[in-house]
């Protein structure tokens, strides 16, 4: 089941990746001020949306864990935890990339990129207190009220752009006519793949979690036994 | 015994501890004159300069000040398991964590107060011309990171990697609310008033407080139990 769920998320990412990128690559025109570079945002976006996806879905199994004390939740946090920042790291080195050629600088400390680092350290600093406890139980229940902590910072990330006026694009996607239907179909349908993928790296490494808990389970049956 | 007598009775018995052995006190004031010494050596500011940097100034010596006390919060209690025993007491989960972060916030506040009249002497600057804002901005901002503080100097509390830990999840959790604190002292401390964009930054200050108070209130028995 989890195999066929899987081979179904990757193949559905594959193919529409495919079809996508020969649309952003060879049927969209480049953009009449910002000339190719604008493509870059075809994956910046979805990207950071599916980040935050995965980390909304860890704040979820991390109430989840708090309320049910099962572990399957645990496995969940941590997975959407982990792929989340790698998608969250994708999209902002991304972000970076398209403002080198547009704004001329690589980083601004402005309000949106700035919770996005922010974010990003926050999440670090799960994974980091996550190697510091071994005991499976007690891991789980702090991590989970560290992710809960962690995601109290996301709505700061996601409205900060409306909160300041800063140098980042006001956001475009939403308002009618400002941005051409062509493309919006397009970064739309960029945003499937992409959570797609996260989907099946999610599912893989909360199976890795849970074999890691069985080996750990049957080691320690053999040293009780030796 | 309610979660207020309870926050009373666990605040009056570890500030009555701390004022007897002034250990983490006397280190945090220690520390931060040492930094103030240090800081006038790094930048070299005349009265102007140090207007303008001096809320970035106070607030790094406040921030690694406030993470001396913090580590101690908890870690007094594991001698002699009495941590165990304030656990099996009949104190609600709330009071205990909220009762050890209205001590460190007084604390706190007791070493931000003495730093600023030595900052005022040391770098000549007239800071009073604000006080009764300032002292509310550091009102808040110290609250936000003791609760934050307390609750992941309880989840650090057994990890052999203490120290180190602390500061590595409490520090991004907090940067909104120092970033707020940081411009709202440096303007404060320049004499000039509250205005309209200095409020958006004192209601983020806030909100921060309220978010994370009431969510400390909702994990408290968590926190503790684990």
């Amino acid at each position: 089941m989890r195999q066929k769920f899987i081979l179904l998320a990757l193949l559905i990412a594959a193919v529409m990746f495919s079809w996508n990128l020969y649309r952003i690559f060879l049927v969209l025109p480049d953009d009449a001020e910002q000339g190719a570079i604008y493509r870059v945002l075809f994956f910046h976006v979805p990207a950071l949306w599916a980040g935050m996806l995965a980390f909304f879905v860890a704040f979820v199994g991390s109430i989840g864990y708090l309320v049910k004390k099962e572990l399957h939740y645990d496995y969940l946090s941590v997975a959407n935890v982990e792929v989340g920042l790698v998608f969250s790291i994708i999209g902002t080195v991304m972000g970076m990339i398209w403002a080198r050629p547009v704004w001329g600088i690589w980083w601004t400390w402005d309000a949106r990129l700035t919770s996005m680092f922010i974010c990003i350290l926050l999440y670090l600093a799960y994974i980091l207190l996550r190697r510091a406890i071994s005991e499976p139980r007690q891991r789980a229940q702090f991590c989970a009220i560290f992710s809960i902590f962690a995601f109290v910072d996301i709505p700061i990330v996601w409205y900060s752009i409306r909160w300041w006026r800063t140098q980042h694009p006001q956001p475009i996607v939403g308002e009618p006519g400002a941005i051409d239907p062509a493309m919006k179909s397009v970064l739309y349908t960029n945003l499937i793949p992409m959570v797609c993928l996260v989907a099946a790296l999610v599912a893989i490494r909360m199976y890795q979690e849970e074999t890691q808990f069985t080996l750990d389970r049957l080691r320690r049956r053999v040293n009780a036994a030796e | 015994m309610n979660a207020f007598q309870a926050t009373l009775l666990v605040a009056g018995k570890d500030l009555r501890m701390e004022l007897r052995s002034k250990d983490s006190l006397n280190a945090a004031i220690a520390f931060s004159m040492a930094m103030l010494v240090l800081f006038s050596f790094a930048f070299d500011a005349d009265a102007e300069q140090a207007r303008e940097i001096a809320g970035g100034l106070l607030w790094l010596i406040f921030t690694f000040a406030g993470t001396l006390l913090l580590n101690r919060s908890f870690a007094r209690e594991l001698p002699n398991d009495c941590l165990e025993a304030l656990l099996a007491s009949p104190l609600p989960a709330a009071g205990i964590l909220f009762g050890k972060a209205v001590s460190n916030a007084v604390l706190l506040l007791a070493v931000e107060l003495i730093c600023l009249p030595v900052f005022g002497i040391f770098y000549n600057i007239a800071w009073t011309r604000q006080w009764l804002p300032l002292l509310a901005v550091l009102i808040l901002a110290t609250w936000g990171m003791s609760v934050i503080g307390t609750v992941f100097s309880a989840l650090t509390v057994h990890l052999q990697l203490r120290e180190v830990m602390l500061p590595v999840l409490v520090y991004p959790v907090l940067i909104p609310s120092l970033l707020a604190a940081i411009l709202l002292s440096a303007h404060l401390i320049g004499g000039q008033p509250l205005n309209g964009d200095t409020y958006a930054w004192l209601r983020l200050l806030v909100g921060f407080d309220v978010i994370f108070t009431l969510l400390t209130g909702a994990v408290a028995s968590k926190v503790l139990v684990g």
